[in-house]
């Protein structure tokens, strides 16, 4: 480390030390005091905001393929009703979910499962509540074939997309000499995708050393999330999440992962979903079941189901009245404010 | 599947990455060995050879399992101390990732 180096971490520490004077005060121990602060310091590091998108090897990111997968993501003439589009469903005005319990598709079918957020997939390993697509571009055509959802033949798209000039123009400037395919669809779509992330929240700046960022109670529910509740078992990381699936006891008889895997490993277990701008996602759960944060914390402090598939980690936890109000404050302060979305214009 | 004993296989540890390290000739269908610890595969990558056979080693103290969408694969429950032996007769490139821990995942090249 050179010496710029050492004065940047040296300032660092010091920055992050005003940060938790606050959740030390009223520990009257001295080295239980260290010991916590500590603990804290290494509980925060592991929140820290990535400082770039990752984009595949196979599809790496362009200006073109964004814009022209964010006209995808808009175009209500890639379902077959020509009515539904990506973003009926994942509606960025509700922090693109639809705000309803479950989902409804072509001909206003209701579906099986609640519409998650496209919020910071680029970092998530598998899609869908089962993780049974590996990719952004594998999940991309799933819906609009889907009958269920926009029901829409992708042959027919395909031609009906080569019948418009200004897609013509935009897949040539995405896909150079490819033309319009089904794959170049999803490719397109997938790289916009990526590009939907959460801004910085209250939570970020307070990771980032500013003491003042959250209030007292948001910093003590940051404790409860991380140690009594044992949120952070399966929430981990900056976008909250394990990338891994669990039965946490919601009492829906919704089969999960282990309709994807064969067999009798991960009954009734989802993906962990992350859980920035979660104010804003309500309802909550695959099955769209919990309506407020509040219910959220009464499930798992003591209303899930117990069955053999109930994960190892979901324990009664006890909690306190100021506990639940400090764990909901706590989450309140991942909420960034997004700058509204641009629409794109569509060709004609 | 046999259940073998760790210290045992911390042995095959060092075999399997002086292994992968050192692929020189290929002989006849060679076996590969990759090692499942902390929730991660002893390798990213692993170049092999259509015909070779991958014993996965769950040297780890939870259950893993072993999907490779592509070839329709699935252990089912791999418990610690189990072994999934796999043999690759097609060439491409496969995705294997625990169906339970998805960041778990090695890219294996069949030439
Ligand atoms: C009719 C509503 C609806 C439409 C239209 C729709 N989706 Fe979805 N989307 C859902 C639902 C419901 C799920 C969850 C389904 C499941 O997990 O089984 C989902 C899941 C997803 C996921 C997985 C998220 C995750 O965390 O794993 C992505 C990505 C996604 N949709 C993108 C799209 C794209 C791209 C389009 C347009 C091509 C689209 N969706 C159209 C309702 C919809
Ligand atoms: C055992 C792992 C695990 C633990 C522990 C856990 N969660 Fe979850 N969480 C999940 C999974 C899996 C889901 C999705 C479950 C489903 O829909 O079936 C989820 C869903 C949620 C949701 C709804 C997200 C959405 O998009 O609908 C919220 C909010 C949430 N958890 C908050 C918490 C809080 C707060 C705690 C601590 C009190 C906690 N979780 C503890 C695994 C866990
Ligand atoms: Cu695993």
């Amino acid at each position: 480390m050179g010496i710029v180096g050492k004065v940047a971490a040296a300032a660092a520490i010091v920055v992050c030390g005003s940060v938790f004077s606050l959740a030390l005060a009223g520990s009257d121990d001295q080295s239980d005091a260290h010991a916590d602060k500590a603990q804290l310091h290494k509980l925060i590091a592991d929140y820290q905001r990535p400082a770039s998108i990752p984009f595949p090897e196979d599809n790496p990111y362009s200006d073109a393929k964004s814009e022209l997968g964010k006209m995808l993501f808009f175009d209500p003439r890639l379902s077959v009703s020509n009515l539904i589009s990506c973003a009926t469903c994942h509606n960025p005005s509700f922090a693109w979910e639809d705000a309803q319990p479950l989902g409804s598709g072509d001909k206003m079918g209701q579906l099986g499962r609640h519409t998650p957020t496209i919020l910071n997939l680029a970092w998530s390993e598998v899609f869908f509540w089962d993780g049974r697509a590996d990719s952004l571009e594998e999940q991309a055509l799933g819906p609009i074939a889907a009958a269920a959802e926009m029901a829409q033949p992708l042959d027919e798209l395909v031609d009906e997309l080569n019948a418009i000039e200004g897609y013509k123009t935009a897949f040539e400037a995405a896909f150079p000499g490819e033309g319009i395919s089904e794959d170049n669809i999803a490719m397109a779509i997938a790289t916009f995708e990526r590009t939907v992330v959460s801004n910085l929240s209250a939570f970020d700046r307070w990771v980032r050393g500013d003491g003042q960022a959250i209030s007292a109670s948001a910093q003590r529910g940051f404790v409860v999330f991380n140690k009594k509740a044992r949120c952070a078992n399966c929430h981990s990381g900056w976008n909250f999440t394990d990338d891994s699936f669990h039965d946490i006891g919601l009492a829906s008889d919704d089969p999960g992962r282990s309709e994807v895997l064969g067999g009798d490993i991960l009954k009734h277990a989802f993906k962990t979903p992350g859980l920035r701008n979660i104010v804003e996602r309500a309802p909550y759960m695959h099955d769209g079941s919990l309506q407020t944060l509040s219910e959220v914390v009464d499930h798992y402090d003591n209303g899930f189901v117990e069955r053999d598939s109930l994960s190892e980690e979901m324990q009664q936890l006890g909690l306190t009245g100021d506990e639940k109000t400090d764990l909901i404050a706590f989450l309140k302060t991942l909420s960034s404010n997004d700058d509204p979305i641009d629409l794109p214009v569509l060709p004609n | 599947m046999p259940v073998r004993h760790k210290n045992v296989l911390a042995g095959f540890g060092v075999v399997c990455v002086l292994g992968v390290a050192g692929i020189s000739v290929a002989l006849a269908a060679a076996n590969h060995e990759v090692l499942e610890a902390d929730k991660k595969f002893s390798a990213k990558t692993l170049e092999i050879s259509v015909g070779d056979t991958v014993t996965f080693v769950n040297n780890d103290s939870i259950k893993h399992n072993i999907t490779i969408k592509k070839m329709k694969f699935n252990s089912g429950l791999q418990e610690p101390g189990r072994d999934v032996e796999v043999m690759f007769d097609k060439n491409g490139k496969f995705k294997v990732r625990c169906g339970i821990h998805p960041k778990m995942k090695l890219k294996v090249v069949v030439n």
